[in-house]
């Protein structure tokens, strides 16, 4: 991860303030910064996302191909997670540097990201959809699962998958037949897609939406996936601290409290930029 | 407000309020010049003997000679200055600090004032209690003493008012945003100290009295800070980012004019944007009446 030197005083500084309940810059413990979302930015993928949450910007697109389904289960399509961690989000990145939390990142998307896999099927055991799921790690300010797990609900959510048509062919094999008009898809159902919340733990208290300087004070964190109806999909630890179990049971009420929030206000905005449809006008990278 | 999500097209742009373009303004591969007459400045490249940009930024000519001054760019030190850094390495009679620059500046064993005492030798002794002193991480206030020819800086804390930094806040912002002023040291009426350094660091204190200024600070106070205090010090953090992110310049009253106009919000709410540009605006007009 992308670590910042910070002197023991200033340590001290956070973690007061952490037991406080006022942070560094005078948020709660529950708070998370602005969030800025933005859907449809690359133009030739299926769907795509942009987050940016103060200083962490993430970037993701999802594009699908017809693969074969994976002989294990031949009536699911697949979902392929890769994340790159860019050189310019922080030079340690660089080379195969971001190559550690890019593996993490992936496997926790594998871990807590539910979609239906069956609605990807095409022809059972022959074909069906694989969907690239590419995130792009531009910018680190800290908190990046959180972003991460938004943009990638926001992309999928954005995600048109071409509807086609099976038929029997002359000799009897099955064809597949795409339809000319590129509006005639179907949506990816993220429903279960949940949204990820960390929560670092600082002193004896916890907080969402670490800032770089926070994080560098926390010894562990616990990643937890809640869904649209507040339960928890997921939960990873990650860090060398060690945790309590009544800590962990209080992380797992704020991570409820906050997800459930988290999911209310994405599925708000969503939908707020799907009325725009067409008519909206890509803001992308420019200020 | 637990979680504020916002959408991209309702962004508020920062629109130029007094604003008439920069001429000459280049972006990188801009061609300057296809005058071969000219000499090749900082920021420019020559290609197909035309000369082309390569930042972006603000074209300067003297006589034959071209410039492109870089928007955003790293902090160029002058002697004289005050800077805030991190101490990156301990090294042979030498802290490696980073300040922003280009290249890492140093700190001599020679140009601290070591604790007890203006007037001491350095002894090998303090050459092994060099990480006692200042350790990897360890935030300084110092002074540009020397620039070397490559143009890394050297720095010294021979003074009292310079030396470690204790409890606080440090914010990075580009350093020519900072206003070269008299001081740089301000104990703010608001109750909390403030370091502008000209290298961009920022960096906000709980106020600083009269006996813990004598100590250079290598004595440290770790106990907690009171909320009231520490109230202020999030609210001024949160003042500084608006205004860098409004790119104002920072000096004390402007500092002073934000956190008066944004009293009446609450501390977190001036992380929104529509509120950090009220009060940016507010503090702007402020400081053109005067």
């Amino acid at each position: 991860m992308a670590e910042i030197l910070l002197s023991e005083a200033e340590k001290t500084f956070i973690l007061h303030g952490v037991q406080d309940g006022l942070r560094q810059d005078g948020r709660t413990s529950e708070d998370y910064r602005c969030v800025e979302i933005e859907t449809n930015v690359v133009s030739n993928s299926n769907g795509s996302s942009r987050v940016r949450m103060a200083n962490t910007d993430i970037l993701v697109g999802v594009k699908a191909e017809i693969v074969e389904p994976e002989t294990e289960q031949p009536k699911n399509g697949r979902v392929e997670f890769f994340v790159d961690c860019s050189a310019n989000a922080t030079p340690a990145f660089e080379g195969r540097g971001g190559e550690d939390l890019a593996t993490e990142i992936a496997s926790l998307l594998d871990l807590s990201v539910h979609l239906d896999l069956e609605a990807l099927c095409i022809i059972s055991g022959k074909q069906c959809w694989l969907l690239y799921v590419d995130v792009l790690i531009l910018e680190c300010g800290g908190n990046l699962f959180d972003a991460v797990a938004l943009a990638v609900k926001s992309a999928l959510h954005q995600t048109r998958i071409p509807l086609v048509t099976v038929s029997v062919g002359e000799r009897g094999e099955a064809e597949i037949e795409l339809s000319d008009d590129p509006f005639d898809c179907k949506r990816v159902g993220t429903d279960n897609v949940p949204c990820l919340v960390t929560l670092n733990k600082i002193g004896l208290a916890h907080v969402v939406d670490a800032c770089l300087e926070e994080e560098a004070c926390s010894l562990a964190k616990v990643v937890f996936g809640v869904t649209e109806n507040g339960s928890i999909s997921s939960m990873r630890k990650i860090g060398s601290g060690s945790l309590d179990p009544n800590t962990i049971n209080d992380m797992i009420q704020s991570a409820k409290r906050v997800g459930l929030s988290l999911n209310d206000s994405l599925a708000e905005k969503l939908k707020e930029e799907e009325l725009f449809g067409d008519k909206k006008t890509t803001k992308g990278f420019l200020r | 407000m637990a979680v504020d999500i916002r959408l991209a097209s309702a962004r508020i742009t920062r629109e130029n309020t007094n604003a008439q373009e920069p001429q000459h303004l280049m972006t990188p591969g801009d061609v300057i010049t296809a005058d071969t007459g000219f000499m090749r400045g900082h920021g420019t490249y020559m290609e197909d003997d035309k000369l082309h940009a390569s930042v972006a930024g603000v074209v300067e000519r003297v006589n034959k000679l071209i410039c492109v001054r870089p928007i955003k760019t790293r902090y160029h030190g002058e002697i004289g200055d005050v800077v805030v850094g991190r101490i990156l390495e301990v090294g042979q009679r030498r802290w490696k600090v980073d300040t922003n620059a280009k290249l890492d500046s140093i700190l001599m064993l020679s140009s601290v004032n070591l604790p007890g005492g203006e007037l001491r030798r350095r002894s090998e002794e303090d050459e092994k209690m060099m990480r006692d002193y200042l350790n990897e991480g360890d935030l300084i206030s110092a002074e540009v003493q020397n620039v070397f020819a490559d143009g890394a800086l050297s720095l010294h804390t021979r003074s009292l008012k310079y030396g470690k930094l204790s409890q606080g806040i440090l914010l990075a912002v580009s350093p020519s945003l900072i206003k070269r002023r008299k001081t740089h040291f301000h104990n703010l009426p608001c109750g909390a100290s403030i370091i502008l350094g000209n290298n961009g660091y920022v960096w906000i204190c709980p106020s600083i009295d009269e006996a813990t200024e004598q100590t250079g600070g290598f004595v440290q106070d770790l106990e907690p800070i009171r909320t009231a205090e520490r109230e202020v010090i999030a609210r001024l953090r949160n003042c500084v980012a608006l205004l860098a992110e409004h790119r104002m310049v920072l000096f004390d009253t402007s500092i002073l004019y934000a956190f008066e106009n944004s009293s009446k919000h609450q501390v977190k709410d001036l992380l929104k944007p529509e509120v950090m540009k009220e009060i940016a605006d507010m503090t702007r007009h402020r400081l053109e009446i005067e």
